[in-house]
């Protein structure tokens, strides 16, 4: 026998988790738009419900059009298994509530998205969950702020709106130190830009709304798990080593050895809280899943045009992304992110406010909106939309400056992009 | 459950429900570089329905305190030692892989003990070769892929193991990992260096019942022949669609022989 291989990760876009239909021989996934599945027979139903035997049964533990879309993400991501939840969020909430509750303590980036941040600082808080905010950069922080109740720790792969590069290893290397696992939000990089479970991360997820659908038509979620975190071993997480009377006394980790987290988080998480995916929308995001490498790949080509231009304007200030040696995390990005740094990134226009609010409305190709990881090219101008009611002051503690802009570059001719920017620029420079 | 065997400690997963030794005892044993968890559906099923349920950590593997041993005769006495510690009588014995030679030897040598053995993607003899003999030595993260893509017969499963939304070929991978180093080696070298099977499956008194993937490429279905013509009493159920990894590929039809066999 010749020494095999796997395959490779554009054959595993198409074809990770699902076969021809073997009822109907479609090629392409059904959308099972289903909500129940039958029995066979009495036994059957028991046995389904007593995880005896595998299968559906309600569409929000389970759908076939879901599970293609969540063993698709788990293969490209060398990960165990997976999850699709109705939004990112929800992926965050299912992968908290898991392993945290009421005295519970997170150790989080302080880099976050807003809608996470809000999460973690203002609603888990109300449920007794509390969350240290830290540097993302700032390795001894991490470790500082871990304590005997802390169950997670938690940061983006690229930071928000910083894009500081998560040093994956490091961090993990703190969490595993300390018996407590790494999750990370992967959204902006993608498993085709940075796989974070061969880094030493243990839990991720995404915002499937974004590059993983890739054409801004439907919300959706994805949790994974690395299979590789032992929860035996760490002692801390009773819910999943202990047995479970809300799930027929089950031991999760004595059942698996490597998927008690993912049993758990469906068993009690999808089955309680039930922010589950539709089918429908599971099909929509299958549909970017198949071409995610050459999208991310074109998303990269055209950010790096975009950041060109941007860096030699005479009306930008500064670019900020990590394939520029000005970024501070110029060099980690070359170390962990080979393939490129992805296709958001912020930039500062000369003029402030109302600069800012000038160009975005001189835009014709960019579309104004407040969405990432679209086909389409998408911009945004926090200090007039998303953080307009804050001064200055508050605008830079959040590390956003009046004339900051976020792009998200997407698909199209790169040189219509660039004339799109510079009629802005140009603009947005007269009085 | 946990128990002493041989003074050291060793771990059975019971199927969710508490170990009992008046019902018909059913033992699973897994294969090279396992543990217990491949086999939780139908585990936990044949506790759920009438049966006692010993799905073990062989020793060195999952729970169970090392080292491992080194021969399939060693690991056939160790089974009857587990069945004493758990003061359990006559049981059937389930075995995959490694684990299908250990349940042959345990039946030829206790013919009052043994009343059924099954035996799940199964070869005699289960030669290794000397490309992944050495790589389970040398180099094991190596032989964890080979053994993992060879295991497979495809990249889709349904309604997948042990449930929807998981990656056998990943979750695989990692149980592989989760094992202690030169665990896999002392697995594939004890599989190798089997020579008893042949006389075994004639000394076997018991019903047999041998559950094959007919895509199986690492004991594929005509390796098995010998030890199908060998047995005194035995009949096969060849699963289409399956690769090695049988429990994880083709878990329903697995268990539905299984449920018609012990």
């Amino acid at each position: 026998m010749s020494t095999p291989r796997y395959l490779g990760f554009d054959t595993l876009s198409l074809h990770a988790g699902q076969q021809p239909d073997p009822t109907t021989g479609a090629r392409a996934t059904p959308i099972f738009q289903t909500t129940s599945f039958v029995f066979r027979d009495t036994d059957h139903a028991a046995s389904l419900f007593n995880m005896e035997r595998a299968g559906h049964v309600y569409s929000r533990i389970s759908n076939p059009t879901n599970a293609v879309l969540e063993e698709r993400v788990a293969a490209l991501e060398n990960g165990i298994g997976a999850i699709a939840t109705a939004s990112g969020q929800a992926a965050l909430h299912l992968a908290v509530s898991t392993i945290a509750g009421a005295g519970s303590h997170i150790v989080a980036s302080r880099s976050l998205y807003g809608g996470s941040h809000n999460l973690l600082h203002y609603t888990l808080k109300r449920f007794g969950v509390e969350t240290t905010f830290v540097d993302p950069r700032n390795l001894e922080g991490w470790r500082a702020a871990v304590r005997p109740n802390t169950r997670l720790l938690f940061a983006e792969t690229l930071g928000n709106p910083g894009l500081d590069v998560l040093d994956v290893p490091k961090v993990a290397q703190i969490a595993h130190e300390a018996k407590l696992p790494l999750l990370v939000d992967s959204t902006f990089t993608t498993p085709y830009l940075m796989r974070p479970f061969d880094l030493g991360a243990d839990l991720l997820f995404h915002s499937a709304t974004k590059f993983l659908g890739g054409h801004g038509v439907a919300i959706g979620g994805v949790l994974a798990d690395s299979g590789a975190f032992d929860w035996e071993a760490s002692g801390r997480f009773p819910e999943l080593t202990e047995p479970y009377d809300g799930f027929h006394g089950m031991d999760f980790q004595e059942e698996s050895t490597v998927a008690a987290f993912l049993l758990r988080a469906r068993r009690e998480g999808l089955r309680d809280f039930g922010a589950c995916m539709a089918p429908t929308v599971a099909f929509q995001i299958l549909q970017g899943v198949e071409t995610l490498a050459l999208r991310m790949q074109r998303h990269v080509e055209n950010s790096r045009k975009v950041v060109a231009f941007l860096a030699g304007h005479a009306a930008v200030e500064s670019v900020n992304y990590p394939e520029l040696e000005s970024h501070p995390d110029y060099a980690l990005a070359k170390k962990l992110l080979p393939r490129g740094c992805g296709a958001v990134f912020t930039f500062s226009i000369k003029g402030g406010r109302p600069a800012g609010r000038k160009f975005i409305e001189s835009l014709r190709v960019f579309s104004h909106l407040a969405n990432v990881g679209d086909a389409k090219s998408l911009v945004i101008h926090p200090a007039t939309t998303t953080h307009f009611r804050m001064d200055d002051a508050a605008l830079a503690a959040a590390g956003i400056g009046p004339g900051t802009i976020r792009l998200s570059v997407g698909l199209e001719d790169p040189q219509d992009l660039v004339d799109d920017l510079a009629n802005a620029l140009r603009a947005s420079q007269k009085s | 459950m946990e128990l002493s065997v041989n003074g050291r400690k060793a771990y059975a997963y019971t199927g969710g429900r508490p170990f009992e030794a008046s019902l018909p005892t059913v033992v699973f044993i897994h294969g090279a570089e396992h543990d217990h968890c491949v086999w939780a559906l139908q585990s936990r099923y044949l506790a759920h329905h009438g049966r006692s349920v010993l799905a073990v950590d062989l020793p060195g593997h999952g729970r169970s305190e090392g080292p491992a041993l080194t021969s399939v005769e060693e690991m056939a006495d160790w089974i009857v030692a587990l069945l004493d510690a758990a003061k359990a009588g006559k049981a059937a014995l389930i075995g995959h892989s490694m684990g299908s030679l250990i349940a042959l030897e345990c039946a030829a040598r206790n013919p009052t003990r043994v009343g059924g053995i099954a035996l799940i993607g199964t070869a005699f003899p289960m030669r290794v070769s000397d490309e992944l003999l050495d790589a389970t030595r040398d180099d094991e993260p190596m032989a964890q892929d080979m053994v993992n893509i060879w295991s497979h017969s495809a990249y889709a499963h349904y309604p997948s193991n042990p449930g929807p939304g998981f990656w056998v070929m990943g979750e695989n991978l990692r149980l592989m990992q989760r094992q202690k180093p030169g665990v896999m080696h002392a697995d594939f070298v004890a599989c190798n260096a089997y020579a008893n099977g042949a006389t075994a499956a004639a000394a076997v008194k018991c019903p047999a019942l041998l559950v094959l993937g007919k895509r199986d490429i690492m004991t594929p279905p005509r390796a098995a022949k010998d030890l199908m013509n060998a047995l005194p009493d035995a009949r096969k159920v060849e699963i289409a669609g399956s690769g090695h990894a049988l429990m994880a590929e083709k878990p329903d039809e697995v268990l539905d022989a299984l449920a018609a066999f012990v």
